[in-house]
């Protein structure tokens, strides 16, 4: 395995004056590329907050951010953009997929919107993407029509679209039930094994948690394990 | 680009009623722009047919000499002022040689030798103050177009004919046929049958007017030979402070353009276009206003979906191309729809050539509904209102629009 990312005095720092709060403390973590690592902690620890700045959304305080070899702590937001574009990918608690569009129109978003139009080897890929995640029969529904887990499914397959290093996914299981919750962690575990794609999970969910090979903890800002 | 436009059709299209109700208030605008356009166009054409349009563009008046002073000559005083007379009695002579050169000049469409002159029109005991206006026959519709105007009889001037207004022959219970006594300020008195009665819809013109021949005019005008005055038309009215000028150098006579005599008619149609200008810049108003305050509930309806797109990679151009080409869909769709109904709502208005014919109606000109202009206007300014809610859009923090 060779190194993916790596965070060094991490600190990010809302507000100002007396209303600053300081969210990350000085956070170090570094990740290997085919890692599944759930990111554990309670309310309120910085979990959200690192997962958003790894995804590159937000800029740390302070500190270094690395990928791939990029410094990215202090690159420009059209340098962020194209990067998390190719690099990154996210799964969401809700699943925050495009409501007026289509299981295949939103998977194939991530290279469309690279690529300024949906070429016909992006829908391939996409159908493909779907077809694993098991909705062969749910290509070409508009995603209101889909259950919770169809949903999910169609998030996970949008994040992998690209081929990206890294998939952040924020309690990617938290709104489902538990047979959805499992068969989503299983496409994770199984796309991680098969293309060595790096997962980091954040959960709260210990059994979740149980099904990835690391478990990181965050508390106060911190990596304490 | 083009995945951008889809996805802004793909959210016009998802939100029917929201995106139908847009584009109809959009076409209203554009309705109403048209409207005005061709209203604003047509009433300032048939005011120009039925003004300037039967006026002479450009007139050659024999000028009257000064009256002659009596001066003392060492103390250069004046002692007695000639009054100078009512009568016409300057006389453009060499008319012969000036016509054909006038004739010659590129834009003139026709010229009309006139006799001009007050008289008394009487019919038994009614008497009625006169203009008399000598016209060649055969040449009566040079200028005033009296042939369109006819309501009885013909306009051909004959000799010992005559032609009255609608309002004197009523003033006057005058009917066709009857015969009339016309004196001139010259004293001259002539029987003259009335052959034709007309109706301009001026009250000068239709109540204190009398076309006789030029024949008829010399006569009562005690005139052997030479004209008081040349009337000049012209195929582009708007060219005779141009041509005025040449025929002046051509002719060294002095020829006058219709605008100096009609300043304040201009200045009417001037205002009234201004007024049409301002009118329609508030309808191009209400449709920036209009998709700008859509767009930003649109835009704050989908601050969700736009940190996604961010968060999936899409840059703030294409978050800005997407709201923007939404505005233009709306825009062009709504100009197109508005100029469509406006031209068919247009269409059950009588044409220019029955208005200026007379019939009533709104004087709308179709022509001028400006359709092409509306329709551009129209997208560039749903373009123009855009643009501040797609950079509200693209600049949305895509962290704080996924959480809400």
């Amino acid at each position: 395995m060779s190194a993916l990312l790596e965070v060094r005095d991490l600190v990010k720092t809302f507000g100002s004056g007396e209303a600053e709060t300081r969210v990350l403390r000085g956070l170090n973590l570094a990740m290997q590329t085919g890692e599944l690592a759930a990111l554990l902690g309670p309310s309120g620890s910085g979990k959200s907050t690192l997962l958003t700045i790894l995804g590159t959304l937000m800029h740390p305080t302070s500190g270094s951010h690395t990928m791939l070899g990029a410094d990215l702590a202090s690159a420009s937001d059209r340098a962020l953009t194209e990067f998390r574009n190719l690099h990154i990918g996210f799964v969401f608690q809700f699943h925050n997929l495009l409501p007026d569009f289509t299981a295949l129109e939103n998977v194939c978003f991530p290279t469309a919107v690279r690529e300024g139009r949906e070429t016909a080897a992006a829908r391939a890929r996409g159908q493909e993407l779907l077809l694993r995640m098991g909705l062969a029969e749910r290509i070409h529904f508009p995603t209101a029509n889909l259950s919770g887990g169809q949903k999910q499914r169609v998030a996970v397959a949008r994040a992998l679209m690209n081929s990206p290093e890294l998939v952040l996914a924020d309690e990617p299981t938290g709104n489902l039930d538990r047979t959805s919750a499992l068969q989503v962690m299983d496409l994770i575990a199984e796309i991680n094994r098969d293309e060595g794609t790096t997962f980091l999970i954040s959960t709260h969910d210990e059994k979740i948690a149980a099904l990835c090979r690391r478990q990181i903890f965050v508390a106060d800002g911190l990596v304490t394990a | 680009m083009i995945y951008a436009l889809k996805i802004a059709a793909r959210y016009l299209t998802a939100s029917k009623a929201q995106t139908a109700l847009l584009v109809f208030g959009v076409a209203i605008g554009v309705f109403i722009f048209i409207f005005m356009s061709a209203l604003i166009g047509g009433l300032a054409e048939f005011i120009m047919m039925r003004t300037a349009g039967d006026m002479a563009h450009i007139t050659i008046q024999a000028e009257v000499a000064d009256p002659a002073l009596l001066l003392l000559p060492e103390e250069r005083t004046v002692l007695l002022v000639q009054e100078s007379s009512s009568e016409a009695t300057a006389i453009l002579s060499d008319t012969a040689a000036f016509i054909p050169l006038i004739e010659g000049l590129p834009g003139v469409i026709g010229t009309s030798q006139q006799i001009n002159g007050s008289g008394f029109l009487t019919r038994g005991a009614q008497v009625t103050q006169v203009s008399i206006n000598g016209l060649e026959p055969g040449r009566e519709s040079v200028i005033a177009n009296l042939a369109s105007y006819m309501t009885e009889g013909t306009a051909t001037l004959g000799a010992g004919g005559v032609l009255v207004g609608k309002t004197l022959a009523e003033d006057m219970d005058l009917r066709l046929g009857q015969t009339v006594r016309l004196q001139s300020a010259a004293g001259i008195e002539v029987l003259l049958t009335i052959t034709g009665i007309y109706e301009m819809g001026s009250g000068g013109p239709d109540s204190r007017q009398a076309y006789v021949s030029l024949a008829t005019a010399r006569t009562l005008f005690k005139m052997s030979q030479g004209v008081t005055r040349v009337e000049i038309k012209l195929a582009d009215l708007y060219a005779a402070d141009t041509l005025a000028p040449r025929i002046r150098a051509l002719t060294g006579l002095d020829a006058k353009s219709w605008t100096e005599q009609a300043a304040s008619l201009l200045q009417a149609l001037e205002a009234q276009a201004q007024t049409g200008y301002i009118l329609k810049a508030f309808a191009l108003l209400t449709i920036i206003i209009g998709v700008a305050s859509a767009l930003l509930l649109s835009t704050y309806r989908r601050r969700p979906e736009i940190g996604i797109m961010r968060a999936m990679g899409a840059g703030r151009w294409f978050v800005t191309v997407v709201f923007v080409s939404q505005g233009a869909l709306i825009g062009l769709m709504g100009g197109l729809l508005g100029a469509a109904s406006g031209y068919c709502v247009l269409l059950a208005f009588p044409s220019r050539g029955n208005m200026v014919a007379g019939q009533n109606g709104l004087p709308i000109d179709i022509a001028q509904g400006a359709y092409g202009l509306a329709i551009i206007l129209t997208t560039v300014g749903a373009i123009l209102a855009s643009i501040l809610p797609a950079r509200a859009a693209a600049r949305l923090d895509p962290v704080t629009a996924i959480g809400q």
